[in-house]
């Protein structure tokens, strides 16, 4: 129940005062509230549950943790293979 | 995927594990609070890759395991009333009331829909001004602002035929109750990072401080999990305790702040049941006196008799971290998905389905080292 995911917005609109829009998941695209971030754009990333956007992703954390992660596997890579 | 993929990676995953390996001397017993995150840990076998010491308890955090019983036959009752449509998250048609579930109330026909998203409630509701439709607002902290939001909308709009069946709980004060109990073993939290990408994380520093507990706030895909493993692994065997946040990506200390503000506006914190644990102080929400004219519980006069737990079930255990669901005697045998005896075999965040689908079988096989 507490799954949000991560999707793009592909557009943006405004009616009756909210605003929502449509949200790509990989090959799927579903529309959103975007009430709780109004400073999400389009091309941003989102994080959804259960229709609403609650986060917009930080593509620079994202990208920061990302590659420190990489570093370590790639660091794995050179070593032997440790046995267990 | 984008954000998702990358976090799947099984290089990194074993890295990870290995990292956590190189940082153990000791035995560690840590819980995942939330669901999803135990969900994860039975997919990937994250807990089969992880060092011997360190042991994963699972957490009560599956809100559709610890809506309490009264509620699921309240909703019920209201389902079979004949001018009520009961809107509720698929998740909890087959939760077992009393004596019956949502699934057999609508077989028998009561109106009852699934929604995928509050806003659908609010939809059926203006589109069936004849009717009266009750929502089954269940939900932590992160399903707390969209739950909100349908009431908000119905007062704005003026809807009269809408209102919501709620059963809301709150993390901090379960992790609170937790770590007050006297079996308790738990030396270390990942905190669930989509309950604090709505709230943020300063509520978990009275915590640390009063338990001296290290927190993590932790994601929800393998190698999330994983580094939050080894944060807290490093924090305990350097006998520190802090909040710490793995999840940059999504939260922030504040947390959303126009969320939190909706939540407000429409909840009040009050004292919850949860089911199978108990009532636990300000553990829960309830709609605000501005919001009576939307509170199902105050619209509709239901008075009912629940019945008790099957005695079988050890789903309080298991929701408290205390036993595992290997070690009830009707797992996999008298309660499966198909026929629940207790509510943690029936969500897919429950402790008991997560070990059904992914090991019920011993000795499986670890599915991230592929
Ligand atoms: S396996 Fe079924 S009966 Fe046993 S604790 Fe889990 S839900 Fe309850």
């Amino acid at each position: 129940m507490c799954l949000a995911i991560p999707g793009k917005i592909v557009s943006v609109e405004e009616a009756n005062g909210l605003r929502s829009a449509r949200i790509q998941f990989g090959g799927i695209v579903r529309q959103a509230s975007l009430d709780f971030v109004p400073e999400a754009q389009v091309g941003d990333y989102v994080m959804v549950h259960v229709g609403y956007a609650i986060s917009r992703v930080d593509a620079a954390e994202a990208e920061r943790t990302y590659q420190l992660l990489e570093e370590m596997g790639a660091l794995e890579e050179e070593l032997p293979e440790s046995s267990d | 995927m984008k954000f998702l993929d990358e976090y799947r990676d099984a290089r990194i995953a074993r890295t990870l594990a290995k990292e956590v390996a190189a940082n153990t001397t000791r035995d560690w017993v840590l819980m995942e609070i939330c669901g999803g995150q135990t969900h994860t840990i039975m997919r990937y076998g994250l807990d089969e890759i992880l060092p011997k010491q360190i042991e994963l308890v699972h957490g009560p955090g599956c809100p559709v395991c610890v809506t309490p019983l009264e509620t699921i036959d309240k909703a019920i009752a209201l389902a079979l009333h004949p001018d009520v449509i009961l809107v509720s998250y698929g998740d909890m048609l087959r939760v077992p009331g009393s004596n019956s579930d949502l699934f057999r109330a609508k077989a028998e026909g009561a109106d009852v829909r699934v929604a995928y998203s509050p806003s659908e409630a609010v939809k059926i509701a203006r589109a069936n001004p004849d009717k009266k439709v009750v929502f089954l607002a269940i939900g932590f902290e992160t399903t707390a602002p969209a739950n909100a939001m349908a009431a908000w909308l119905a007062k704005r709009d003026g809807l009269k035929n809408l209102s919501l069946l709620v059963s809301h709980v709150l993390v901090p004060p379960a992790i609170r109750a937790l770590l007050a109990t006297p079996e308790n073993r738990v030396q270390g939290f990942i905190a669930p990072g989509h309950v604090c990408t709505v709230m943020g994380y300063s509520e978990y520093e009275g915590l640390v401080r009063d338990f001296n507990v290290p927190i993590v706030v932790g994601g929800f895909e393998p190698v999330d999990l994983l580094e939050a493993v080894l944060m807290l692994v490093k924090q305990l065997e350097r006998g520190e305790a802090r909040v710490e946040n793995q999840y940059v990506r999504s939260v922030t200390y504040q947390g959303n702040v126009r969320a939190q503000e909706v939540v407000r506006e429409v909840f009040e914190i009050a004292d919850q049941k949860w089911r199978g644990i108990g009532m636990i102080p300000n553990s829960g929400l309830r709609l605000s006196d501005a919001y009576a004219d939307y509170d199902a519980n105050r619209i509709f006069d239901l008075d009912l008799i629940s019945a008790d737990e099957p005695a079988e079930c050890i789903s309080a255990k298991v929701l408290q971290g205390l036993r595992k669901p290997t070690d009830c005697p009707a797992f996999a045998i008298r309660c499966t998905p198909e026929n629940p005896l207790g509510a943690p075999m029936v969500s897919s965040e429950g402790a008991c389905a997560a070990y059904y689908h992914y090991r019920r079988h011993a000795g499986s096989l670890t599915k991230i080292a592929v």
